[in-house]
């Protein structure tokens, strides 16, 4: 059985609003891919179709999104893990290819989260979680995270100034993004000024600037068998590995609250199918909706030990020149976060950076990069191995 | 004369806003009226569970009694919410957390009149049943 090769990779400019209907939005990131690879329609044997389910009106958008994007009669079908959506898409799709099912699939993930109010978009992600015995508390994705944080800063001593220190950060590269949602600059200074926005409150200990935003966008990743990656791509990145873990959705299932186990475990997983380890990853994307959830990447994926991934982001080590960069090109913090298209978005990333194009925020000479992407908090996790050829 | 059988929905009671009615579970509502948290234990292997249940995955038995939550617990983290989603914003600001009971974890609200800086994580709580403005059923967290 051959390798698998991600040939071509897009997305849509991530926006607040997007002034276009979901297949339209979708058009954008398959265009870009596709032009990427060089293929034409007929080429592609299968797509995937990833995305939270409930932002939009569109029942079965798969059907619809085959129809628009010239993929009939070829089979296509949706898939959902929350947030992490598009990593599994990539998973399926590599299985697909893997298997000698189909030679050549196109993993499309979306988000249209405007159609919708933003509370009434903070209500549907508090259902992400368990709507019989969570939800009537009245519980969202940022108080379940800042559960999270507040363990983490009890137990090792991490302060919001360390999560602020993330913030700063992502706002550095989010600058230089032009697909970011967020490009303004971020300072250190902001988190300790009341009258600032990025200190205010959400749930406590995390503030405003500690969260992601909501966002409409479109990702698409080409993903090919070695024998037809090999004879129509110059620059295949190839799939090394491939972890996914799930864990209870109430939190009263669960034991550790100081990181996440799905992304130990999906971690460990990819690392050993890939026979490498986290010292040789040479460029990261990690799940940031929170400033807390790229503090417990670092630990998880094993950056750095439990505890520890303070000092990684103190002594700037995830900067784009440090020993592990991280989410240089602005993370979920400054690109918002389109449920379904997130995930594609830092597979793209990753790809650009292995294929040494990534303009501005390219790494030195990366040989394996690695994308971290959560569902839920922490329910779904999913990490893939990518490499250079 | 078509015989309509009334829905056993009793759970619409739980919470400030409950998103689901009907579960084998309903009798949870009941002993909440009655003032006591419960959760759910199989008979045959005696695992504990909290949320309740009425099947039990260790065993596939559907066999389960109710237990009482009762004594302390020990708080194990928190969050108080500033926002809140669509039909609690009444009840901001709150906070939710969870609690060790070493056999189990429960899942719910501190109570109101515990104020910020009472609360600290590894704190000894019980949890009692609350009844909310809007007449609703839930329990909160107090100190033991």
């Amino acid at each position: 059985m051959g390798k698998v090769a991600i040939i071509g990779v897009g997305q849509s400019t991530f926006v607040r609003s997007y002034p276009g209907s979901i297949r339209e939005l979708v058009f954008e990131g398959f265009k870009e891919a596709m032009q990427d690879a060089q293929l034409s329609t007929k080429d592609i044997d299968a797509s995937v179709v990833c995305s939270a389910p409930e932002y939009d009106k569109q029942r079965s958008p798969a059907g619809v999104f085959a129809e628009y994007l010239g993929l009939n009669p070829q089979p296509t079908f949706y898939v959902e893990t929350l947030c992490s959506s598009s990593s599994t898409g990539l998973k399926l799709a590599y299985s697909l290819v893997k298997s000698g099912l189909h030679d050549t699939v196109a993993v499309i993930g979306f988000q249209k989260m405007s159609e919708i109010s933003s509370s009434e978009s903070q209500e549907r992600m508090g259902r992400g979680a368990d709507i019989q015995w969570e939800s009537p508390f009245g519980t969202m994705m940022p108080a379940y995270y800042a559960m999270y944080a507040k363990a983490h800063m009890e137990k090792y001593g991490t302060t919001l100034d360390d999560l602020a220190l993330i913030r700063v950060k992502a706002a550095t590269y989010g600058q230089l993004n032009e697909r970011a949602v967020y490009r303004k600059p971020v300072e250190f200074e902001m988190f300790s000024d009341p009258e600032n926005r990025m200190a205010g409150p959400v749930a406590s200990p995390l503030r405003v600037g500690d969260c992601c935003a909501n966002a409409d966008g479109s990702a698409c990743i080409i993903v090919a068998s070695e024998e037809k990656a090999k004879s129509i791509s110059k620059k295949p990145v190839w799939i090394l590995g491939v972890g996914a873990a799930s864990t209870s959705v109430n939190l009263a299932g669960r034991d550790l609250f100081t990181g996440l186990t799905v992304a130990q475990q999906a971690a460990q997983q990819a690392y050993e199918m890939a026979g490498v380890g986290p010292k040789d990853i040479d460029v990261a994307e990690v799940h940031d909706c929170f400033t807390i959830a790229e503090m417990m990447a670092y630990e998880n994926l094993g950056f750095a030990k439990p505890g520890e991934g303070k000092e990684l982001i103190r002594n700037k080590e995830t900067y784009q020149e440090g020993n592990i960069p991280v989410n240089v090109d602005g993370g979920l913090l400054s690109k918002g976060h389109p449920i379904g298209a997130t995930g594609g978005s830092q597979i793209r990333t990753i790809v650009l950076q292995l294929r040494d194009e990534a303009g501005d925020i390219q790494v030195k000479d990366p040989e394996i990069g690695l994308v971290h992407n959560i569902g839920g908090v922490g329910l779904y996790g999913n990490v893939t191995l990518l490499g250079r050829g | 004369m078509s015989k309509v059988k009334e829905a056993d929905d009793r759970f619409k009671k739980f919470g400030t806003v409950s998103f689901t009615s009907i579960t084998k579970t309903n009798d949870f509502v009941d002993y909440l009226e009655d003032n006591k948290v419960m959760g759910t234990r199989c008979k045959d292997c005696g695992t504990s569970f909290f949320p309740p249940r009425a099947d039990c995955h260790q065993c596939l038995a559907s066999n389960t009694e109710w237990f009482e939550v009762s004594g302390k617990g020990k708080l194990v983290t928190y969050s108080k919410l500033e926002y809140a989603p669509i039909g609690f914003q009444d009840d901001v600001p709150y906070c939710i957390a969870l609690v060790d009971y070493g056999d189990y974890k429960v899942f719910g609200r501190i109570s109101n009149d515990l104020s910020e800086e009472d609360i600290q994580v590894g704190m000894e709580v019980q949890t009692v049943v609350n009844t909310l403005p809007n007449g609703q059923l839930n329990y909160v967290f107090t100190k033991a």
